[in-house]
């Protein structure tokens, strides 16, 4: 992937999510990169409009869930005279293959990208058992 | 008299209904879509040219706002002329780790402009921009002439 290749608009994915809501709005699936490094598994999930306050991680049972409300505050003054996207929730799951370290988990949000570093619990030392012949 | 109303130049008066008919399904279509784009509550990609935009207005201003997660403002170009304002930047995505093996690439880097003509003449030199939690907002004062002025009757 070039640097400087031109940037296509993508319509924003709605989801159907499993469950009815008990909140209007749509719900919509954020772009994730996610990588892997030898001790820790980080995602970066554009999340635009989403403050640090409105947003949620949480890891149960191996499910990680991000979920992140768009301010509608944000929004212009105003009567809408032109529109070509919305704003509302993003929500995405993802099941982790890895063992995460719950506590050093590391969450930053800055310019609507969230950055989330999930470190990967130490393996144990492997032990090398000696067949001991009679 | 009444053979010529009824009957007279029967292909004419044929080619002319089948005309409105015609008008007629178009002015139901666009009815249509219009209804079908405003229930759900979207007016879908519009120009198809990055970002996507969304423009308000009121009596003293447009609104202009754009979701540009990952831009910084140093990265980022916003040019106003009479009543034109050009957007113009780029997307940079950090490079990460050599080691880093990707499971997902979705986010995109790259460049963008987008041009756009205002409806009404602006005030240029009172645009004024903001750029926060990913999301681009840019307020554009009408000129005094394109602002509505109450007349009051004597």
């Amino acid at each position: 992937m070039s640097e400087t290749n031109e940037l296509k608009v993508r319509e924003k994915q709605e989801v159907a999510p499993s469950a009815e809501l008990t909140k209007p709005g749509p719900v919509f699936t954020p772009h994730v990169d996610i990588f892997e490094t030898d001790n820790s598994l980080t995602l970066l999930v554009d999340m635009p409009g989403v403050k640090a306050d409105d947003l949620n991680v949480d890891l149960r049972d191996d499910i990680l869930t991000l979920t992140g409300d768009a301010k509608p505050s944000l929004a212009t003054p105003g009567e809408k005279i032109y529109g070509e996207y919305e704003t509302g929730r993003y929500y995405r799951q993802f099941s982790l293959s890895e063992v995460i370290a719950q506590d050093k988990i590391d969450a930053k949000l800055s310019d609507g990208v969230l950055r989330l570093t999930l470190p990967k619990v130490e393996k144990a030392t492997p032990r090398r058992i000696m067949v001991q012949v009679d | 008299m009444i053979y010529r109303t009824l009957f007279g130049a029967p292909g004419r008066r044929f080619g002319a209904s089948l005309k409105e008919l015609e008008e007629m399904q178009q002015r139901m279509d666009r009815l249509f879509n219009g209804f079908r784009d405003r229930s759900a509550g979207r007016v879908g990609v519009g120009a198809g040219v990055f970002p996507a935009i969304n423009i308000s207005e009121d009596t003293g201003a447009y609104y202009v706002s754009a979701e540009l997660p990952g831009v910084t403002s140093a990265d980022l170009e916003i040019n106003v002329t009479a009543n034109q304002l050009t957007l113009a930047g780029e997307r940079k995505i950090s490079k990460e780790a050599a080691d880093a093996r990707y499971h997902r690439r979705e986010r995109e880097a790259g460049r963008f402009s987008r041009a756009l003509a205002l409806p009404g003449d602006i005030d240029a030199d009172n645009v004024k921009a903001g750029l926060a939690d990913g999301v681009l907002t840019i307020t554009i004062p009408k000129a005094e002439k394109a602002k509505p002025r109450q007349i009051t009757v004597q």
